[in-house]
């Protein structure tokens, strides 16, 4: 009995250890963010000495452009990706889900297979596509294929949302007479409720962190996002820009983190779907 | 792998390889839902043939010529093999840029699997507090994809950072890990393998899956905590693991932004992090050699999937399904 206290006790212990490893990081960023240019090269700890606010208003207006710029324009491009992701998605999934139509099961199969595709093989050929369009140095590269379904992992996740709902219900509201648009906007869309939030979570913290094609899409200053601002930084890499970096990086991960606060026991419940994409 | 809630769907593997189960439909009959089906597929099939196929197929072409950026589509000359050629003989930065990726992928994607196998052990007992631990080794997983992140790591492994830091309280002389060639790529290692809450929370899900008999039958048989691990958990588990491998391996192969961050984009210090896709980056966006960058895209699509067709090819010798297998 004292021995099975013991080692619980021990794996406790050993937990809290890993945790504490696992979430230093995050306290460094927050308590770097606050310490003033000759701290940052002298104290390694994270707690700041002097605190300097500063570094936020500083990194605030760093550049020509301001952060709430930046921030607006990520806001935007998360905002309209949900709706898409959302809206597209959905019909895909209904149509998987649900109705019969030639070629179903071979659609169904590269659906699958998309799934499976790595990303970045994808950017060399849609870039050569929207340069072509005219479309390189604006938001529409980064904003139309979503409403476009090309998001497989949604398609997916929705499509086996679905499979969950009751067939019965599909048949009952065809006994009434809906027509298969009909059941879907009767039955299926307001029950995939559930599924429509994930959605709408994971789009935003994706889109949110995504990096490759706004870098490739966005070219001049006042389109930048979040992500591609903080990369500025990185080039003026003088010392004096550090702390204001270390804030204006803290501050583009709250939203992430207000997120995973509000939505903590929904994120870690659907996290098994979203392993696919890590 | 299983989800946890009534709410969510339960995700199985087989599920990826079988369509849903056929059904004729009633209201209106066969042709008028073929009809509806395609109505609503309309969107995903657009982004299907017009974002993804159609401009693979044009990349596959322009893999053969010395387009560029800024080439007129009529004075694009067809190459041959050329591209492919400098890519497997010549160009010295292309393999270095393989070895590399193969390098951390071999070394960051076990680590991080074992680190997420080995909390999901400690974590799965029904126990208050469970969930909080689960959540809080999670948010790495939210938040360690961005370049702010990123930021932060290089800046954690810098002369001034938290980690040397940390070494000076055992009096080692630390230094600039991310400007030294033979340590950088391993810095970014650590940040892969920090981020191991989303294969520790699917490792999480699996293990609730093992029904408890098992254990009981094998203590009864007086099999070891060790034992019980290796012939019990491990097994049953095996599927899981398939997955987590699968997907942490093609992630892996993908690593972009931290590199990026470290590196300012250019891969090194002495090109010691440049990443397969930041090298395709560097081809395609600021050399604008775009038929070479879309020939290296298609042969990483050609390595990926080879990689995967190896793992499910071999997955048979050891990932169990079950009895029903």
């Amino acid at each position: 009995m004292i021995a099975t206290r013991a080692r619980e006790t021990g794996r406790i212990v050993v937990l809290l250890v890993i945790l504490g490893i696992v979430l230093y990081p995050l306290i460094w960023m927050v308590g770097s963010s606050f310490k003033s240019q000759p701290e940052i090269l002298s104290n390694s700890s994270a707690l700041p000495q002097v605190f300097t606010p500063g570094n936020y208003r500083d990194g605030w207006s760093q550049f020509d452009v301001s952060f709430g710029r930046f921030f607006l324009n990520s806001i935007l491009i998360a905002g309209l990706t949900i709706i898409g992701n959302m809206v597209s998605c959905l019909l895909a999934a209904y149509a998987f889900a649900r109705l019969q139509f030639p070629l179903r099961g071979f659609w169904f199969a590269i659906m699958i297979g998309t799934l499976l595709l790595p990303g970045h093989v994808l950017i060399i050929p849609q870039y050569i596509l929207f340069k072509t369009f005219g479309w390189v140095g604006g938001i529409a590269p980064l904003i139309v294929p979503q409403f476009l379904a090309v998001e497989a992992f949604f398609v997916f996740l929705m499509v086996q949302f679905m499979r969950g709902i009751p067939r019965e219900l599909d048949e009952a509201a065809k006994i009434d007479g809906c027509s298969p648009y009909g059941v879907f906007r009767h039955v299926l869309l307001p029950l995939s409720r559930p599924a429509l939030v994930t959605t709408a979570i994971f789009s935003f913290i994706w889109t949110w962190n995504e990096f490759f094609r706004q870098l490739v899409y966005l070219s001049s200053l006042d389109e930048y996002t979040v992500p591609v601002a903080l990369t500025l930084f990185i080039d003026s890499a003088g010392q004096a820009s550090v702390g204001p970096m270390f804030a204006m990086s803290a501050l583009s991960l709250l939203p992430v983190f207000l997120f995973f606060v509000a939505f903590q026991r929904l994120l870690v419940e659907g996290i098994n779907t979203s392993g696919l994409k890590g | 792998m299983a989800l946890t809630t009534a709410s969510t769907p339960t995700v199985q593997p087989q599920d990826l390889v079988r369509a849903p189960a056929k059904r004729r439909g009633r209201g209106g009959g066969p042709r008028r839902e073929g009809l509806a089906g395609y109505v609503f597929l309309s969107p995903w099939l657009l982004g299907l043939l017009g974002i993804t196929a159609i401009p693979m197929l044009i990349s596959l072409y322009l893999s053969f010529t010395d387009y560029e950026v800024l080439t007129p589509w009529n004075e694009v000359k067809w190459v041959g093999l050329a591209n492919y050629e400098r890519m497997f003989a010549d160009d010295q930065s292309y393999w270095h840029a393989v070895q590399v990726t193969v390098k951390f992928a071999l070394i960051a994607v076990p680590l991080k699997l074992a680190a997420a196998l080995g909390v999901a052990l400690l974590l799965n007992r029904e126990r208050r507090g469970v969930g909080l631990f689960r959540g809080l080794f999670y948010l790495p997983s939210l938040l360690g994809g961005s370049v702010a992140l990123a930021i932060v790591w290089v800046n954690m492994f810098n002369r001034e950072g938290a980690f040397n830091g940390f070494l000076n309280i055992f009096g080692i002389e630390g230094k600039p890990w991310v400007n030294d060639p033979s340590w950088a790529l391993g810095t970014l290692m650590v940040l892969a393998i920090w981020q191991f809450g989303a294969p520790m929370v699917i490792f999480l899900a699996g293990l609730k899956q093992i029904p408890n008999e098992l254990y009981e039958a094998a203590a009864v048989d007086g099999a070891g905590s060790v034992r019980r691990f290796w012939n019990i958990t491990l097994p049953m588990l095996s599927p899981v693991i398939f997955f987590n491998l699968v997907l942490e391996t093609i992630n892996g192969f993908q690593g972009f932004t931290a590199a990026f961050v470290l590196s300012n984009g250019t891969g090194g210090p002495i090109d010691s992090t440049l990443m397969y896709s930041l090298n395709l980056y560097i081809k395609g966006f600021t050399e604008y050699e775009m038929g070479y960058a879309a020939a290296m895209a298609w042969v990483f699509l050609l390595a990926i999937a080879l990689i995967t067709a190896v793992f499910f090819g071999t997955g048979r010798f050891w990932v169990h399904y079950g009895d029903d297998r």
